[in-house]
């Protein structure tokens, strides 16, 4: 019962912190329209999101979101050296292909969002089987090391949280 | 103590002003398409996120607390930055600019933006039950 009206915990729980991120304020009345948004949300969108992610632990989910804001703030000083001062001639560009073994689409989805926002790479595009993802790399003298940086760095963590 | 909190607010905002100015020259700078999307995508998330942290402290100089609401515009443009750049990427493939240079993908089925196959074209999902 608990279970057929709360599809998604995680997404309910979600939308309650955004209400009350977006009012601003804590009140009770504000927690009664957050309740009723998380219980009517996740109830629409149900059709479109039948199965429930596997969340194996959330302090890990932190921690990857800890990890990932620090590595991103890295990334913007890397990409603004090689804009500034790296000579147009010497920026090598390479397209990286990266076969992932990730299984969840919520999983490979986070993957590819945390390559685009990390050190001079972005995701292009994904293999129609979902196995293999196309980065795009902004300064790459060595493609392959990069793709083994993102595997052991981003997807082994991935990997623990959500399979 | 509100001087000290003013001199940082103000660093913040020329810092993020820095980074957003680098990220827009990137645009100009860089030579290729592929090479343009880096520069917006990653030099502005600092750029904004300077900003916001500097509103949210403003809250608190001017007496009005401490804001929340940036928490919120920084998780959507974490989330919505990456899906933005994923389909200028994807355009940009459509316009088959790279042949060649391209790698192929090692597996069966070709990229998700090439593949002409209908059946099964999107990633399969593990049903409700799995």
């Amino acid at each position: 019962m608990l279970r057929r009206l709360y599809p998604h915990p995680y997404l309910s729980l979600f939308l309650v912190l955004t209400w009350f991120l977006l009012v601003n304020q804590w009140k009770i009345g504000s927690l009664v329209m957050a309740v009723i948004l998380a219980t009517i949300i996740p109830l629409i969108t149900a059709p479109y999101w039948q199965h429930r992610p596997k969340l194996n632990s959330l302090p890990a989910l932190l921690s990857y979101v800890v990890l990932v804001v620090w590595d991103v703030i890295l990334a913007n000083i890397q990409v603004a050296k090689i804009v500034l001062f790296m000579p147009r001639d010497r920026i090598q560009s390479a397209w990286v292909r990266v076969p992932i073994e990730l299984k969840s689409p919520e999983a490979i989805a986070l993957l590819a969002g945390t390559i685009t926002m990390t050190p001079g790479t972005v995701t292009a595009d994904m293999s129609a089987c979902g196995r293999v993802l196309l980065i795009h790399s902004l300064h790459a003298p060595d493609p392959d090391a990069i793709r083994d940086d993102i595997k052991s760095r981003y997807e082994t963590r991935l990997k623990r949280i959500f399979e | 103590m509100t001087f000290a909190l003013e001199i940082l607010l103000s660093v913040l905002l020329v810092v993020g002003g820095i980074f957003g100015l680098t990220g827009s020259y990137g645009l100009i700078r860089l030579k290729d398409r592929m090479q343009r999307l880096h520069a917006p995508t990653k030099a502005s998330t600092i750029g904004v996120g300077t900003a916001l942290i500097a509103s949210m402290l403003h809250g608190l100089m001017i007496g009005t607390g401490f804001s929340w609401q940036e928490v919120l515009v920084m998780i959507f443009i974490f989330v919505t930055a990456p899906i933005t750049a994923n389909y200028l990427s994807k355009v940009h493939l459509h316009s088959r600019h790279y042949g060649d240079a391209l790698p192929k993908t090692g597996v069966s089925r070709d990229w998700a933006t090439f593949d002409r196959t209908t059946e099964g074209a999107e990633p399969m999902l593990p049903s409700r039950d799995s």
